[in-house]
């Protein structure tokens, strides 16, 4: 029998002291266990408590919409979970490289963001004053005189952000890709955790600046439980108006880049315009494209006048029309599906065990979506359809964003015809209670995003956590892209389009 | 092949007319603040509120740092005597650090390129971007220049691969420190004369990561800078508007 864990709703805060301080094998066994039986870790992280440190790990169940937290006090090493639960494979790493607490038989311990370790310890015994170089790790390589190593990075050839990435090839053949990030590491947790303070929604903002609208949405829901506060159904409403323009904007211009990278430059074309329109239309709610200012704890910064939801519903409409043109050239032209088929392929043993999650999962035939098995917000009142599809390659990629921008279209349009009447602000001010821990996950447009804190005696974060969908879906573009061609990258990276900032935060 | 050409009829002819019409900005878009210093009780309840410190009154004299500015509004909301407000003006950039700093009094834009500078440069500038520690909201809105919307090439600029090929780096992020090596590197490598835009708070102040031990806060620390463009991102017509001002093709 399993022991029993803290069970909550998406959006939920508990107190700290129902939180199950396990041992750290009881801890172990129940992760490995609940994963094995169809849970999946949406996050893992450490805690550090009166001078100790816990790993807390959230649970979460889609076909239940459930989730369950569980800790344990950790010393300086444990037994690994990854050998047995790959998903835990990164948040090890992580958790290695901020506390310097090793993972034993961790089988790919590697630094994630190459910074100096937050306590006294090194996982790989640096000196807390040693030079720590990014990108410069033990490297997995094939041997033989017939492989080929190609680098790339951290400065790519267009505008984009800066990664590593090291091909080993047999000719143009990739036996394996191994990625490494961390150039973009701000700090972004490390000061988070001080507040909340004036500049909290700046970096949950800024977190993944294409993704403001999602992060910003999971940090106001984490807010809100702390500090027990109702939103508004306008606020409500609004909100998932502003998710879903960034969704339709993101996969959009998505669409336009996968056209580009096979040389089908008439979708590229429009849909870079036709990305810009669903931004402005972001900019209609709250006069930044990216939707800054929009999610504030208690509701929203913006109301939306009548003659702006018109506006609005207008451009959606002609928007939209353009869209299903541009994008349905890519599903008429053979040059293009004969790019998209079978390359780049992410089975769906594979993303189940790598814990991945968005578009990307869903591609995979996985019935994975936020907005859906853990509603909140507006879907709790009202719902999306979700997109699923079985191929789990280059085309079920862009297939299942084709199919997410006519669902969200169709949701926002709707929205924006029934908003309800009422304030976008809550009356009660927030101050988040104290000793608590309350989870968020919301279904940002490349999957979900995830939010812990935890509030100490004085109602001020002890832990803030983010985990961006990019966290887990950089290890599965490394898996799409064996036995794949060299020159089959750029289209498969950009049919995962993943984040450096919100891996790096 | 038919119905990529239908398509391209059906599409349109879709790139604005810019710099000969002034560009539309939505109505809620937050520009060039505008101050009134004469309002101001110098009760600070602006400077409490901003979370980047743009906002201050050394010896009482209200001041904003548009290089520091997040474009929040937070001090205009704040102020009780209409001192601080943001104008529908996306015209931000300016060349010189310190004219950033708006007092309220007639503030300096960016200046074009001296003469001979012109010269070689104003109708081809290659430059090299370089996101160190960006969002993507900045590298996506400088991106975005690229497309038929805004279509950069048509003055001569472009974005290219290798810093060989580079006249400048336009740089993105606070500068992390994983990134500092690369930033460098890469300047060095563009051929002079070259120069270094810096593009977005974070790239000129370090923006909401000003302070962190993981960030450098602006890429002047280490590298002269010639343009600055504010903004948190910089609205894409802002950074269009420094880079075809900075070229003096834009009076």
């Amino acid at each position: 029998m399993d022991v029993e864990l803290l069970t909550i709703y998406n959006g939920w805060a508990a107190d700290l002291a129902e939180l199950p301080r396990l041992s750290i094998d009881d801890f172990r066994s129940a992760i490995i266990n609940r994963v094995a039986r169809g849970g999946r870790l949406a996050a893992l992280f450490g805690l550090p408590r009166d001078g100790k440190l816990d790993l807390v790990a959230v649970l979460a169940f889609d076909r239940d919409g459930m989730l369950e937290l569980a800790s344990a006090p950790v010393g300086s090493s444990y037994e690994s979970l990854t050998p047995e639960c790959p998903q835990a494979h990164l948040f090890e790493r992580e958790i290695a490289e901020q506390y310097g607490v090793v993972p034993l038989n961790h089988p790919w311990l590697k630094p994630v963001r190459f910074h100096h370790s937050s306590t006294a310890a090194d996982a790989w015994g640096r000196a807390p004053d040693a030079a720590i170089v990014p990108g410069v790790t033990d490297f997995f390589r094939v041997e033989s005189h017939e492989i080929h190593e190609v680098a790339v990075g951290p400065v790519h050839a267009g505008i984009i952000e800066p990664g590593h990435f090291r091909f080993q090839c047999n000719g143009e053949n990739v036996l394996h890709l191994e990625i490494a990030l961390g150039y973009q590491h701000r700090g972004v947790e490390t000061r988070l955790t001080a507040g909340p303070d004036a500049r909290s929604i700046h970096y949950v903002e800024t977190a993944a600046g294409d993704t403001t609208i999602g992060h910003s949405l999971a940090y106001c829901h984490v807010a809100e439980a702390l500090g027990r506060c109702s939103v508004p159904a306008r606020a409500q409403t609004l909100r998932g108006v502003a998710l879903e323009l960034e969704r339709l904007a993101n996969h959009t211009g998505d669409l336009g880049a996968m056209g580009g990278d096979v040389g089908y430059l008439p979708t590229s074309s429009f849909c870079g315009r036709l990305r810009g329109d669903f931004l402005n239309m972001t900019a209609v709610l709250c006069g930044n494209r990216f939707g800054r200012g929009f999610n504030r704890p208690g509701g929203v910064g913006f109301d939306l006048e009548p003659r702006h939801a018109d506006d609005l519903r207008r451009r959606l409409a002609a928007t939209f029309k353009d869209v299903k043109n541009a994008v349905g050239c890519l599903w008429s032209t053979p040059s293009v599906l004969g790019r998209f088929d079978g390359f780049g392929v992410l089975s769906q043993e594979m993303a189940i065990d790598l814990g991945v999650v968005g578009p990307a999962a869903r591609a995979s035939g996985l019935e994975r979506d936020s907005r859906y098995n853990f509603a909140n917000g507006i879907f709790q009142f009202k719902q999306i359809p979700m997109a699923t599809w079985g191929s789990g390659d280059i085309f079920a990629r862009g297939y299942v964003r084709w199919l997410e921008i006519q669902h969200s279209t169709n949701f926002v349009d709707n929205l924006l015809d029934s908003l309800p009447e009422g304030p976008v602000k809550a009356i009660k001010p927030l101050q988040p209670a104290p000793n608590k821990i309350a989870v968020a996950l919301t279904e940002g447009w490349r999957g979900e995003i995830c939010h812990v804190a935890v509030t100490g005696e004085d109602g001020r974060f002890l832990r803030y956590k983010i985990v961006d969908p990019s966290f887990f879906n950089w290890m599965a573009l490394a898996v799409a892209m064996r036995g794949q061609q060299v020159s089959d990258f750029p289209l498969c990276n950009k049919s995962f389009n993943l984040s450096y900032c919100g891996h790096d935060l | 092949m038919i119905k990529a050409l239908l398509s391209r009829l059906k599409q349109g002819y879709r790139t604005y007319p810019f710099p000969a019409k002034e560009p539309v900005m939505p109505e809620r878009f937050q520009g060039r603040p505008a101050l009134r210093p004469g309002n101001c009780s110098r009760c600070g309840e602006c400077v409490k509120v901003c979370p980047t410190a743009a906002v201050t009154l050394p010896e009482g004299r209200l001041t904003l740092d548009l290089g520091k500015c997040l474009f929040c509004g937070e001090c205009a909301k704040a102020c009780p005597a209409g001192a601080i407000a943001f104008s529908n003006d996306y015209r931000l950039s300016a060349n010189r650090r310190a004219d950033l700093e708006l007092t309220g009094r007639e503030t300096t834009l960016a200046e074009a390129l001296g003469k001979e500078s012109r010269r070689i440069f104003g109708r081809s500038l290659k430059l090299r971007q370089v996101s160190a520690g960006g969002c993507n909201a900045c590298e996506a809105d400088t991106n975005v220049l690229t497309t038929l919307t805004y279509d950069l090439a048509r003055f001569g600029i472009q974005f290219v691969a290798s810093p060989r090929h580079a006249d400048g780096i336009l740089v993105t992020g606070p500068v992390t420190a994983n990134m500092r090596a690369a930033v460098e590197e890469t300047h060095a490598a563009v051929p002079t004369p070259k120069f270094v835009i810096a593009v977005g708070a974070c790239a000129i102040s370090g923006g909401p990561y000003a302070g962190h031990v993981e960030s450098a806060d602006g890429v002047d620390k280490l590298l002269p800078v010639d343009l600055y463009v504010p903004g948190c991102p910089p609205h894409p017509y802002t950074i269009l508007d420094a880079l075809v001002t900075f070229l003096g093709r834009r009076g």
